[in-house]
């Protein structure tokens, strides 16, 4: 029912003794859905005056007539006969029943002096009686079986007995009395019976609990509660988007999504009151009613005036929080600014959730007048709405476990029809590959990369063996020429992901990366606040100017990249974080201008432990070719003159592609064939042979990995459960792509796998450990000298050098010589050792 | 005519009345009809210009419940909140039940009946909307000056002005015959661009905040920018509200709510929870915030609105539409007259440059016109470096440009100013409201950032933040908001000009160098003489040429295309260095820039040769600047080299001279003289 205050002379009042009880102000609802039950009861209300237009009640309506259709309309409740639910010996002996504050004033359940209530055809009793039928039926669902459930709450139950039942056991062993009831399952069981709980939750709802004590105490007469069990329904489709709600919302069990934004201090909230009279000492307890308590004017003992005083420390009072939630970022249409929304916690409810946290909220919907001052004759026409929480559902949480299928986008039989027809196109790999950011030309092997990068591979758990997990994402990184559009990129695929993270390696520390302790200044709580690479988890990292990061802050990408992990020992906080981010990076070479004549180290000047990590290494260097600038030139100016409608022909447009992807990371996990790991091995085993011949190592693990995952997102692409040979020849070549790209060794044009490696390439290494033995001789055959002078030194070796030894070699073979321990380097002075 | 001051002076009238006879015929829709009433008579011609401004007229002489208009900017967006759409009373003399109607107003009448079956919840949204930031004040009074709204006193304006003392309001007796005949010089075809002619219009802006700074001093009335002055309103919106979006500028008309009762009932309110903690659920903050006293945050219940495409009161208010069309083959017809008019005057600004001054109008004419997925098209950042290092030049300047443009703002990027101001909004969930920052501008504000401000120091986290935020509107032409649990992004649509000394450290999409052709020992005196105003009417022409110019539309013809990327291959060829992708995209939105400069809507070959010229122009500045300043730089080693050699002090004297050369905007003299006798020196 709308409000219990909309319905004159309801049971409640009834129950009430007292008589002086406000009749106009309090905490009550408007009556908005005036409609409901009213209009059936009393046939002489005026003629409506015309809603306003965004007063659509027609909804509404139809579900009196379905209401009032059932089979015993309106019973009058002393007729109640002892099938009535509301008439059951109670076998609950003794177990108390706590108060839902969560519901409102109905704080008892209805089975206080039923005879009281006049006899009355109103709609809220007619209704609670009506559910109270209704609910017998929950029996049934008590049977209920759901073996297609997936949820995280049934773990541990076996899906083929009844659900709630084994719920009620295990209530019975553990001793929390709160039963979850999932609201689908309400509806597959009974849509009529849905839709009574989403519109009248209030009465509905007790109604519930009724049932599942009576059922409960028959099942399990020994066990003890604290309380009487409570119903907490979930799950509520009414309502998904706190944007959506409007005035039809208020009074009905909605759910909606959000972040929590603020949470307030515990506020105690008087449940009873207790009095006490001065004169005689005589006691009372007066129950809060609706926000008041009405201060019983005359001892009923000794008929003193006056004379009763509250007594704090003797009444009840229950616990209560306000907490603030605001609309998720994705729920939101773009240009706007979130909303915000108060929610009432209750009881066991209070300080379940933390600021920041993401939850599903299902309550009670409440608009409520601003208080009405006696002194002043006009009001603000304003409500103050908020929702009585019933039942919180972190949608985070598992996150923190596994894969988030919280998140699961659903979708509609038509997208996924779409989705699947685009599959089926032979070229649906070009396609999208063209599709991702169109306003950047060409770099078709760069930006298949990412687009697999997108998908990523499949998810491995080999923690039985001891392995851990196995990383599925794909790392890339983007080398080139400044001013090719690499940030762009960049940029584009941060918008693209749903869950990613944009970063400049400038402006960025090992702390903004990865997490730090607060304090926060309110709670003086420590809190861990997470950074760019945990907020990306199962996203996107997207770090820009990579190389101009700090040391310090790129050895915290080392655990990252590969163990996809991120330890945290500060602060008395202990903890591994899951950071299953793929990484795509851009990094400008050192001297600002790709230098061709150096390897691929040399340029970006970064260690090789974190190159080797990358599976994907990119140069994005200007092809100077006419046919390509001919091109270009089109594209850009193209990009300038059409207008949006033209190109939004030629390519896929990102919602589409957003919805592509995050179809295929959900549904598909594709496994190796038995073709497509023999074409993998013998792939393998092609690399490890190139570079043999010369003494170099052109593959190692690490890339044979690399194409399983590669091979793993390009099937994804096609929507394929397995991964076939043209996935591994796929994967093959964009390696062998990047790899000519970036691992070619400029002084003999061999593709050399050690440079990304172990940093050098094979044959520099040889170079240096030659010049490190002539060095070695020159000092031998300086007989006895402790220390020598650097400068000659070098003077000595170049002239007995035929080749031309620079300063930077002299320097390295020193080096090499002093991990040998055969000397020492001190300013300008070498000295031997031993 | 009795029927306009009727919808004007009680459009609750009107509105009531509707309700009322919609009474006995149910679904007939009032509230569309009212609406569309409303804007019927606005569409009468002039009429909108009847309606007093909330902008120009202070507050407490604008009667209460009237109807008002107000050119304004959405800063924030409240939560929606339910009101009582319709509601049954008791009329206290009759002591009959009467159905009320709830909409456009803050407060319910007497007596209402909270259980009424009658009573109806409807849904509204609030905005909380300021002037629009970085107005400049040719705009305001431009606008102020067409408004033919004769403003009487209200006689029901006091209760609004309750907490102020007697003096104040004896002053008020005295001025309240005013408006009225200060409004008398503003009606007809008075010039509002005339510097100081406008005195009294001056004096009376100043009236209306003085009286509401005092008051504003414990209430932040979170205007974007620092200094800024004006009514912020509460804006109820009834119907229609997803269209509206944040940073959109609006000229709203509606009725006009101040009722004394609203700040009672916040104190009330405010008093009450703090004996009931659990039922107010609002912090004081958030309290101060979200009700603050009408007197000084009117509300302002809405009837209609409509987006601004510009703000500049010379133009047609409704934007360069086809029914305009007589206007718009006018000006077009002008434009390249008035375009050498103004170069000449940018070049007389710019120390002489002409080329600066070619840049600068085509950074004043741009406008991000689209977005290819993350890529904003049409934006021209410019960096003037190279600005004397006289302190005053900068600040002219912006003063030039604030006078051509309708909003601009101007930001010295001083250290302290980095490292503590806010530039990027952020939510405070305290107050439950966005806090502003200088970044959140409305579409083509001009923002011009001083970095010759900026000295030798360290940058905090902010300052960092600051740039950072800085950079990315740059780049991105959108800013990232700070609800501090995660970031949202607001594209925007800011002209940015950097002058600087040398190159900025913030990107940019096109570096001048200003040449200076006036010797430094006169530039004082020289910079004295720039701040001569041009001619009103002059001015005007400006003003109205760059507002045009920016609202054109442009296309690109086949064969022209063609031409295009035969041009870009053909450099290429000869040079690959020379061009590269960047550079073609920069010389296509010089190129439709200056098309629009010239009032062309579509690119001809003349045009892409002029843009191409043009650039090369730039580039070759460029380059021999970067030669300059390599044969400085061989200089410094030659002179390091020369260290401990006995004719030291001629190199350094040497390199004196070509430093001379090189500021005095002969950069090809000083390369040839550092060069050579760098060489001189090296073989000394």
């Amino acid at each position: 029912m709308s409000s219990p205050l909309s319905t004159p002379g309801g049971r409640k009042r009834g129950r009430t003794t007292n008589p002086s009880t406000p009749s106009s102000e309090g905490p009550t609802s408007p009556p908005f859905q005036r409609r409901r039950g009213q209009d059936s009861s009393t046939g002489d209300l005026m003629p409506m005056p015309t809603s306003p237009p965004t007063d659509v009640l027609s909804p509404a309506a139809p579900l009196d007539n379905s209401l009032f259709s059932s089979p015993r309309p309106s019973v009058p409740p002393n007729e109640v006969d002892m099938s009535s639910p509301l008439m059951y010996g109670t076998p609950m002996r003794g177990t108390p029943a706590r108060q839902r504050p969560d519901l409102g004033s109905v704080s008892k359940a209805p089975q206080v002096d039923l005879q009281s209530e006049p006899p009355s055809a109103d709609g809220a009793v007619a209704s609670e009686a009506n559910a109270g039928q209704r609910h017998r039926k929950i029996f049934p669902l008590s049977l209920f079986i759901d073996p297609s459930s997936s949820e995280d709450e049934n773990t541990g139950l076996d899906l083929n007995e009844p659900l709630y039942m084994q719920k009620l056991e295990e209530i019975s062993v553990v001793g929390d009395p709160v039963l979850n009831v999932n609201c689908l399952h309400v509806q597959s069981f009974d849509a009529e019976l849905y839709r009574q709980l989403i519109c009248y939750p209030q009465e509905v709802i007790p109604t519930f609990d009724m049932a599942v004590n009576e059922l409960f105490f028959e099942r399990f007469p020994d066990s003890i509660l604290e309380y009487q069990i409570q119903v907490r329904p979930y799950n509520a489709l009414k309502t998904r988007n706190m944007r959506n709600l409007n005035p039809e919302d208020i009074d009905q069990l909605i759910t909606i999504s959000g972040m929590v934004i603020r949470t307030s201090q515990l506020i105690p909230e008087m449940q009873e009151a207790f009095f006490q009279c001065q004169v005689c000492a005589f006691s009372t307890r007066v129950e809060v009613d609706r926000g008041r308590i009405a201060e019983p004017a005359v001892c009923r003992h000794c008929n003193t005036t006056h004379s009763l005083a509250l007594v704090h420390n003797r009444s009840l009072f229950s616990d209560k929080q306000m907490i603030k939630i605001q609309e998720s970022p994705d729920d939101m249409p773009a240009g706007q600014t979130p909303h915000t929304t108060v929610v009432y916690a209750h009881n066991d409810l209070v300080d379940k959730v933390q600021p920041g946290d993401r939850i599903n909220i299902t309550g009670v919907y409440r608009a409520v007048p601003m208080r009405a001052n006696p002194r002043q004759s006009n009001v603000k026409s304003v409500y103050k709405t908020h929702i009585d929480v019933i039942h919180f559902r972190k949608t985070d949480e598992k996150r923190l476990h596994g894969l988030d299928d919280a998140e699961q986008k659903l979708f509609t039989e038509e997208r996924v029809q779409t989705l699947k027809e685009l599959a089926a196109k032979p070229d649906v790999y070009e396609r999208l590959a063209s599709a991702l950011a169109p306003s950047i030309y060409e770099h078709e092997d760069i930006k298949k990369g990412i687009l697999l990068q997108l998908f990523g591979g499949t998810r491995k758990d080999f923690s039985q063996t001891g392995r851990g997990n196995f990383r599925a994402d794909v790392n890339i990184l983007l080398c080139g020429d400044p001013g090719t559009s690499k940030s762009q990129l960049l940029q584009y695929v941060f918008n693209l992901v749903p869950r990613g993270q944009y970063t400049s390696g400038k402006g960025s520390s090992a702390v903004g990366l990865t997490a730090y302790v607060m304090k926060d200044p309110e709670t003086r709580q420590l809190v861990l606040q997470t950074g760019a690479l945990v907020l990306s988890d199962n996203g996107i990292c997207c770090i820009d100017e990579f190389d101009k990061m700090s040391d310090s802050t790129r050895s915290v990408l080392h655990e990252v990249m590969e163990q996809q992990t991120l330890s945290i020992a500060k602060a008395g906080i202990i903890c591994q974080l899951n950071a299953r981010t793929s990484v795509l990076a851009a990094a400008n070479p050192i001297e600002s201008q790709w230098n061709p004549k150096k390897t691929t180290i040399e340029n970006i000047q970064l260690p090789h432990t974190l190159l080797s990590r990358f599976d994907l290494i990119f140069l994005m260097l200007d092809p100077q070719d006419e046919a390509y600038d001919r091109r270009l030139a089109h594209h850009l100016v193209s990009l300038y003159y059409q207008s949006e409608e033209q190109l939004e022909e030629e390519f896929l447009d990102m919602a589409m592609l957003r919805d592509y992807i995050a179809y295929a990371r959900t549904y598909i996990n594709p496994k190796l064939s038995e073709e497509a790991s023999q074409a993998l091995i013998e792939a393998y085993v092609d690399m490890r042979k190139i570079g043999s011949g010369r003494g170099m190592v052109s593959a190692y693990p690490r890339q044979l990995e690399s194409l399983i995952r590669l091979a793993e997102a390009h099937s994804k692409v096609r929507f394929s459960e397995k991964v076939e040979t043209i996935d591994v020849e796929e994967a093959k070549r964009l390696h062998r792509e990047a790899l000519k790209q970036s691992a070619t060794d400029p002084r003999t044009g061999f593709v050399d796998i050690s440079i990304l490696t172990t940093g050098m390439s094979a044959t520099a290494r040889k170079r240096r450990e030659e010049v490190a033995q002539a060095l070695k001789k020159v000092i031998q055959a300086k007989g006895k000298t402790p220390a020598m002078k650097y400068h000659t030194l070098l003077e000595d070796l170049r002239r007995q050098s035929e080749t031309a030894i620079t300063k930077e070699m002299f320097d390295e073979a020193l080096r090499a010589l002093s991990d040998e321990d055969y000397l020492t380097v001190t300013g300008k002075t070498v000295r031997l050792l031993a | 005519m009795p029927s306009t001051d009727d919808w004007l002076n009680n459009p609750l009238g009107v509105v009531e009345g509707m309700f009322a006879a919609s009474q006995n015929t149910p679904n007939s829709g009032w509230a569309a009809k009212a609406v569309a009433f409303f804007k019927d008579r606005l569409k009468e011609k002039d009429a909108h210009t009847w309606v007093p401004s909330l902008n120009d007229v202070p507050l407490h002489y604008l009667k209460p419940n009237s109807l008002v208009k107000f050119r304004c900017f959405i800063q924030d967006m409240f939560d929606p909140e339910f009101y009582m759409g319709t509601y049954e009373a008791v009329d206290p003399s009759t002591k009959a039940k009467v159905l009320r109607c709830g909409k456009y107003k803050d407060v319910t009448e007497c007596g209402v009946d909270f259980n009424s079956r009658s009573t109806m919840t409807a849904e509204r949204h609030t905005f909380y909307c300021v002037p629009i930031p970085g107005e400049s004040p040719w705009v305001k009074e431009g606008y102020a000056g067409s408004s033919q709204a004769r403003v009487v006193p209200s006689t029901s304006y006091a209760p609004t002005r309750q907490k102020r003392s007697y003096e104040e309001d004896d002053d008020d007796m005295d001025t309240d015959t005013q408006p009225q005949k200060q409004r008398e010089p503003h009606t007809g075809p008075h010039s509002p661009t005339e510097p100081h002619g406008n005195g009294d219009c001056k004096r009376r802006e100043k009236e209306a905040p003085s009286s509401q700074a005092a008051s504003a001093s414990h209430l932040d009335l979170n205007f974007p920018l620092p200094g800024e002055k004006g009514p912020s309103c509460l804006l109820k919106v009834y119907e229609e509200w997803d269209g509206f979006k944040l940073n959109e500028a609006v000229e709203v008309f509606g009725i006009l709510s101040v009722s004394p009762a609203l700040s009672a009932l916040a104190d009330e309110d405010a008093s009450s929870s703090l004996l009931d903690p659990a039922g107010g659920m609002e912090t004081a903050e958030e309290q101060r915030v979200h009700s603050p006293p009408a007197s000084l945050v009117p509300r302002l219940h809405m009837l209609h609105a409509k987006p601004l495409p510009h703000n500049n009161p010379l133009l047609p208010a409704a934007g360069l539409e086809d029914n305009n069309s007589a206007f718009l083959s006018s000006t077009l017809r002008e434009m390249a007259a008035v375009r050498a008019e103004l170069l000449a005057y940018f070049t007389h600004v710019l120390l002489g440059d002409a080329l600066a001054a070619e840049y600068l109008i085509l950074h004043l004419v741009s406008n991000v016109y689209t977005r290819r997925d993350v890529l904003p098209l049409g934006k021209f950042t410019l960096n003037l470096s190279g600005c004397p290092a006289v302190a005053s030049f900068t600040e002219r300047f912006y003063q030039i440009i604030q006078q051509l443009v309708p909003s601009s703002y101007y930001l010295g990027m001083t250290l302290q100013n980095m490292n503590q101001m806010r530039l990027v909004p952020k939510k405070d969930y305290v107050a439950n409201r966005l806090l502003s920052g200088a970044l959140q501008l409305a579409t083509n504000t001009s923002l011009f950032l001083d970095e010759s401000q900026l000295e030798q120091g360290q940058l905090d986290t902010t300052g960092v933040r600051n740039v950072t935020a800085l950079g990315n509107l740059i780049s991105w032409q959108k800013v990232d908001y700070d609800f501090s649990y995660h970031q949202m992004e607001f594209p925007c649509n800011i002209n940015v000009l950097i002058a600087s000394e040398g190159r900025s450290l913030l990107p940019s999409d096109c570096q001048i160098h200003l040449q200076s052709q006036v010797a430094p020992p006169d530039l004082e005196a020289y910079l004295g003489g720039i701040q001569v105003h041009p001619q009103a009417s002059q001015l005007n022409k400006f003003r109205m040429y760059l507002s045009v110019a920016r609202q054109l539309d442009y296309s690109i013809a086949d064969e022209v295309t063609k031409s295009v990327e035969d041009d870009f291959v053909d450099m290429r060829k000869d040079d690959p260095q020379s061009i590269s992708a960047e550079d073609l995209h920069r010389m296509l939105v010089v190129a439709r820039l200056l098309s629009l400069s010239l009032g062309q809507t579509s690119l001809s070959r003349d045009s892409w040769l002029r843009a191409k010229h043009v650039e090369m122009l730039r580039r070759s500045r460029m380059e021999q600047n970067k030669i300059w300043l390599r044969a400085l730089l061989y200089l410094c080693h030659s002179k390091v080299d020369a260290l401990g050699e006995p004719r030291l002090g001629e190199a350094g004297h040497l390199d004196h001279g070509a430093l001379d050369l090189g500021k005095g905007g002969n950069h090809s003299a000083a390369v040839a003289v550092g060069g050579r006798r760098a060489e001189a020196a090296l073989h000394l």
